[in-house]
């Protein structure tokens, strides 16, 4: 008995360990490649080198790139925040019909296949005359990073007490009050953290932004053109910078919503 | 005697096809201390949350002091509302949410919190005032909930099953907290409940609602001593309540046959009955005796005990008679050790004609 059991524990720790071997090794291989002075990644390793950041640093191509993709990533979180908040609090809020068709509609872009989104949208930015402009792209991750931030902020207001609002009214707070003063302020850590959510998938997606970008490319863009037809140590530079960029919002995002839950665990 | 303060006239509320409020017609006096009791889904949370301006009427009108609040915002009155659920600012210190109406109403910081220290001083909780709520304790937060609302100093305060979240020892203490308070404000408290200690217990007046119409209003021993029809006898204390046929009427005196027999009745000087007509009447459990003895007489029902529940210096006994109508004797635990319970032998309930209530319907 007891030694079964501990077969089985044994076998998942090995299981995880295994899972987030697969899971990361390969980003800590670009990390420790990106440092390394051979221009191939074989082993044995070359020596210790900022070279390859230094060439980066120095190209002006991904320069427009950074520039681009922070633009689009810090608009995009801004606008699809505000529509997740917004779609939130209408499930929040109000109870109608269709409100189960509603939800689904809101939450079914990211279901939808990446390629399909990025032809569709391209397909409509060039009919309207939109296309390549660096807001399309805005539009673009707007659309697919929404229901990120709405379904983190609706896991924040459905733990609010549904009287919370009903009494601010009842102390003589008016609906727009109420909604600065007692929901905004509960909903803080889930907005936060879906602002981080939404920019981190916004400075990572590549396949609407490389439809729809056109010149304006984003930095994963610049990394699909620089491994084109060559090998470039460069792109374990720059994926690791993305890797960080992208990792430092989640776990910002995630801190965010665990706290939260601590805190509100004894109440 | 003053105009009233709050005025129901024809008042209905409909949530679509459900009415759950059907035409109320309630007067609150200035001062009173009212109980608004019935099951769950009777409408008396829709009547608090119509008065608070939270729900619209769907036909009537009520008046607060006077004036039509039909149309009248939840935050343009000021009729505050304890929760039940109490509803504190979770992100909010105790003080804070104390300053909260004041804020509203445009205080400066200074006086806010000169005002909500001195009601959070008046409640016990000076020295809990910078603690987030939640780090107190239940009865801590209900004072929080309570200082809210009062802080503004309103002339109404709404309160919604307000005790129902803390420990028995704790309801007893609030209640006794909550009639003082009201007595030295000398504003109306109008208080939901479906508990009847409750209700009992602080109100001058209650209301008892089923099924979205006042059943009875009265003061509290009054409706435990008369309740007015069946639905009130059966929700307020343990009554036994028999219905059958009028045999014989001499005077103000009656028979009613029953399955469970014949018993006398004393008809209200209000009430005529002719032969045959249906009657219902209520004995309070705590008005019946119980022997081992046949005692002989009117009204005297032989019964066996079907179980027994013991809750200190009262017992409540459940017995059935021959025919299956059950009973129930709520008798001094001390009597007790005069009968025999348990040879399972036969007991004889009987009461007084005068202790049997004749009910409207």
């Amino acid at each position: 008995m007891m030694d079964s059991e501990r077969a089985i524990k044994w076998f998942l720790r090995g299981y995880v360990v295994c899972l987030f071997v697969f899971v990361f090794l390969p980003i800590i291989a670009s990390m420790v490649f990106s440092f390394n002075s051979q221009r191939f990644p074989t082993v044995p390793l070359g020596t210790f080198t900022w070279h390859w950041y230094e060439t980066i640093w120095q190209d002006p191509d991904v320069w427009d790139a950074i520039k681009t993709s922070i633009i689009v990533s810090s608009c995009t979180s801004v606008l699809a925040t505000f529509i997740g908040f917004c779609t939130a609090y209408t499930d929040y809020r109000y109870s109608f019909r269709f409100k189960g068709a509603f939800l689904a509609l809101a939450l079914l872009p990211p279901t939808i296949p990446l390629i399909i989104m990025a032809l569709a949208m391209l397909a409509w930015f060039a009919r309207i005359g939109a296309s390549g402009e660096i807001w399309s792209v805005i539009i673009a991750h707007t659309v697919l990073t929404a229901p990120f931030a709405m379904a983190v902020i609706r896991l924040r207001l459905n733990q609010i007490d549904p009287n919370l609002e009903s009494a601010a009214w009842n102390l003589g707070a008016s609906e727009w009050t109420a909604m600065r003063e007692i929901i905004l302020p509960f909903a803080k850590p889930a907005i936060v953290s879906a602002l981080c959510l939404t920019a981190a998938v916004s400075f990572d997606e590549f396949a609407v932004a490389w439809f729809v970008s056109g010149l304006n490319k984003t930095v994963p863009v610049i990394i699909l053109e620089i491994v084109t037809g060559n090998i470039d140590p460069q792109v374990n530079a720059i994926g690791t910078f993305v890797f960080i960029t992208s990792m430092t919002l989640v776990i910002i995002a995630q801190i965010l919503i665990m706290t939260r839950e601590k805190k509100d665990a004894p109440a | 005697m003053s105009d009233p303060l709050v005025v129901f006239e024809n008042v209905v509320k409909r949530f679509g096809e459900f009415v759950a409020v059907e035409k109320m017609n309630l007067d609150i006096q200035q001062g009173e201390f009212l109980a608004l009791m019935g099951p769950s889904g009777c409408g008396k949370t829709t009547t608090l949350r119509m008065l608070a301006g939270l729900e619209q009427p769907s036909e009537g009108e009520i008046r607060l002091a006077g004036q039509v609040m039909n149309d009248v915002k939840p935050h343009e009155r000021d009729t505050p509302l304890v929760w039940q659920s109490l509803a504190l600012f979770p992100f909010l210190n105790a003080r804070e949410n104390v300053e909260f109406g004041l804020k509203m109403r445009g205080l400066d910081a200074a006086s806010r919190k000169a005002k909500a220290l001195n009601w959070l001083d008046r409640l016990g909780l000076a020295d809990f005032a910078e603690r987030p709520v939640d780090q107190l304790s239940g009865g801590q937060r209900q004072r929080v909930a309570l200082a809210r609302a009062l802080v503004t100093e309103p002339q109404i305060l709404l309160l919604d099953e307000p005790l129902s979240a803390l420990d028995a020892h704790l309801v007893i203490r609030m209640q006794g907290e909550l009639t003082k308070l009201q007595r030295e404000l000398g504003i109306t408290f109008v208080y939901v409940t479906h508990s009847q200690s409750e209700a009992f217990a602080m109100a001058d007046r209650v209301v008892i609602m089923g099924d979205g119409v006042i059943a009875q209003t009265g003061a509290a021993r009054e409706i435990y001593r008369a309740p007015a029809n069946r639905f009130v006898a059966e929700f307020v204390g343990r009554n036994n309540i028999l219905a059958g046929k009028v045999t014989s009427q001499v005077k103000t005196a009656a028979t009613i046959e029953t399955p469970a027999g014949k018993f006398k009745v004393n008809i209200p000087k209000a009430r005529s009955f002719s032969r045959g007509d249906r009657l219902s009447f209520a004995i309070s459990a705590d008005l019946v005796h119980l022997s081992d003895k046949n005692p002989r007489g009117d009204n005297v029902v032989p019964c066996t005990l079907i179980s027994e529940e013991f809750v200190g210096s009262v017992i409540t006994l459940f017995l059935e008679s021959a025919d299956g109508t059950e009973f129930k004797a709520q008798i001094q635990e001390r009597e007790l050790a005069d009968i025999d319970l348990k040879s399972g032998s036969t007991l004889y309930l009987s009461w007084p004609a005068a202790s049997a209530h004749v009910l409207e319907d």
